[in-house]
């Protein structure tokens, strides 16, 4: 029974990285019927923008002779490299993808892999090869709860992912830019016509998708704190899966996709040799794609293409 | 002249569809187009809309502004033109008071939007008995007040109707046509494209024929109802 709860923490925080980056894919194909798939290393971007931001309050606190205590300094990472990294998915939208609005969805998959190499080659280029340490920024509390043992981290991990998720949640169902959202995941072309311009939705939907990756990335680096260029590669392709796990376009079916994801995962490693990890695991999630090929949420639908 | 379109082109791709139409409407009126399917009714209201490209040559102006140079969602927004496409195009995924909210997206005037609201409640009570219920669930005719009320809530200077009758029992058909009369009494500019042209004409001051992208015949719905040409390609003999 600890072992299972043991594992199930475990799984809890997994899933919330896939979860957190699951829900870019899946609001960019919602509103534009196109995967970014240069979203994983927009992942990455915002774990390095986390460790750049982190790196500059500590020394800053240091230079002035008052260290800011970790926690401020973990909340003002956050919070900060969200909005940077959502300048680089709004970059994202109108360099790379907004060119392409009306061209084969093809063009803007193969453009969407040429700025992921862009992104990892240039990270390469300006910071080197190294890999780079996140800073701890707050200490590790471990807790022994009835023999499972949970960490400050993990838990902190899980609260904020989920509660990102909520304001998310609030955010699509409550505000007028979320409503044009969910109106625009039913039918872009006829949003126009509202006096919606899609130059406003489409690189709103990349900035809040890029600011929760870079949540993750942060998030990532606190649990795992070695950063290299090629991090969000793995990861962000696993996301994928969990987007099209929950059905294309569907922000709820992200979420839950993206920790079924995670207990996957885990339990997989939990019975079987971890070499067989990802096979097996993925085996399980092609099977249940077989059988619902439109994942948990997703409708089988033909958008017309004009207006 | 409210709307002046002069020498209209559009093409897609390689299959010309519009050539070169030029018509004018005046502030208050309401004109419709009449034609046969594929004639490019609707590729002329699209043309306005903005939401597909004039071809070079092409003029337009609104209020003695030139629309080629305004983007499809400005149309609306800064224009006051509002467009009620074919297949009526409603947001199902929406309650019936977020599709008429949304379309107040970009209005500054946010003191008369709820006036607004309350107004597209008083022409069709309907959607007031539905306001929480989603678009996707209404009925038909249901669906098409939605469409009509929303694009009131986007626009009221010109209304663009692209077949609002179809598909509507012949009962609902006459109390659209009411209701669009009362949005017109108010001061809206209607042009209407319709394939039942007898209902349009009788709806309409002044109406244009429109044969393989090219206006074939102009004149007061009068004239038109009685001409001989009009009565045996359109009016069923």
């Amino acid at each position: 029974m600890e072992f299972f709860l043991q594992n199930l923490v475990n799984a809890l925080q997994w899933g919330s990285f896939y979860a957190l980056i699951a829900l870019g894919y899946s609001m960019v194909y919602s509103i534009l019927m196109l995967f970014n798939f240069a979203h994983g290393d927009i992942f990455m971007v915002g774990s390095y923008i986390g460790l750049g931001v982190a790196t500059m309050l500590l020394g800053l606190g240091a230079s002035l002779g008052w260290a800011l205590p970790g926690w401020l300094v973990l909340i003002l990472t956050i919070v900060i490299s969200m909005f940077l990294t959502a300048f680089v998915g709004i970059l994202v939208e109108r360099i790379g993808y907004r060119p392409l609005r009306d061209a084969p969805r093809a063009s803007a998959a193969i453009t969407g892999l040429m700025i992921g190499i862009i992104l990892e080659t240039g990270n390469l280029a300006l910071l080197g090869a190294r890999r780079m340490s996140f800073p701890p920024l707050i200490k590790s509390v471990t807790y022994n709860i009835g023999g499972v043992f949970v960490t400050n981290k993990k838990i902190l991990i899980v609260l904020v992912s989920l509660g990102l998720m909520y304001a998310l949640h609030n955010f699509i169902q409550r505000t007028k830019w979320g409503m044009a959202m969910r109106a625009m995941s039913y039918d872009y072309l006829a949003v126009p016509l509202m006096g919606v311009s899609l130059n406003v939705i489409a690189p709103m939907t990349f900035a809040i998708g890029s600011g929760l990756a870079s949540a993750a990335g942060i998030l990532y680096g606190l649990a795992y704190p070695v950063l290299d260029p090629y991090m969000g590669i793995l990861l962000g392709w696993k996301a994928f899966v969990a987007a099209i796990l929950g059905g294309r376009g569907s922000i709820l079916g992200a979420a839950l996709a993206g920790f079924l994801l995670g207990f996957i995962e885990i339990f997989v490693a939990m019975i079987f040799p971890s070499t067989l990890r990802d096979l097996i695991a993925y085996s399980i999630i092609l099977l249940i794609l077989t059988f619902r090929p439109y994942g948990f949420f997703g409708q089988a639908h033909s958008t017309q293409l004009r207006l | 002249m409210q709307l002046v379109v002069e020498n209209l082109h559009v093409s897609y791709d390689k299959i010309k569809a519009l050539h070169g139409i030029s018509f004018s409407i005046a502030k208050g009126e309401i004109v419709c187009i009449i034609g046969a399917n594929g004639a490019g009714k609707s590729t002329t209201l699209r043309a306005i809309s903005r939401l597909i490209p004039a071809q070079e040559g092409s003029r337009m102006e609104f209020e003695g502004k030139d629309l080629l140079k305004y983007p499809p969602d400005k149309v609306v927004s800064e224009l006051g033109i509002a467009h009620v496409p074919e297949g009526r195009r409603l947001f199902g995924n929406l309650t019936v008071m977020e599709n008429l909210q949304l379309a107040t997206f970009a209005r500054k005037d946010k003191a008369n939007i709820k006036k607004d609201i309350e107004r597209v409640f008083s022409i069709f009570p309907r959607l007031k008995e539905r306001e929480h219920q989603l678009a996707g669930t209404l009925s038909g005719g249901e669906q098409q007040m939605l469409a009509v009320g929303r694009a009131y809530m986007s626009g009221r200077k010109i209304m663009l109707l692209d077949e609002p009758s179809m598909g509507l029992a012949p009962l609902l058909m006459l109390s659209m046509f009411d209701a669009l009369r009362e949005i017109n009494d108010a001061g809206t500019t209607i042009l209407l494209v319709e394939q039942n042209a007898r209902l349009a004409l009788k709806f309409a001051q002044r109406g244009y024929v429109i044969e393989n992208g090219k206006i074939v015949l102009e004149g007061t719905s009068e004239e038109l109802l009685n001409n001989a040409d009009v009565k045996k390609a359109y009016l069923g003999g």
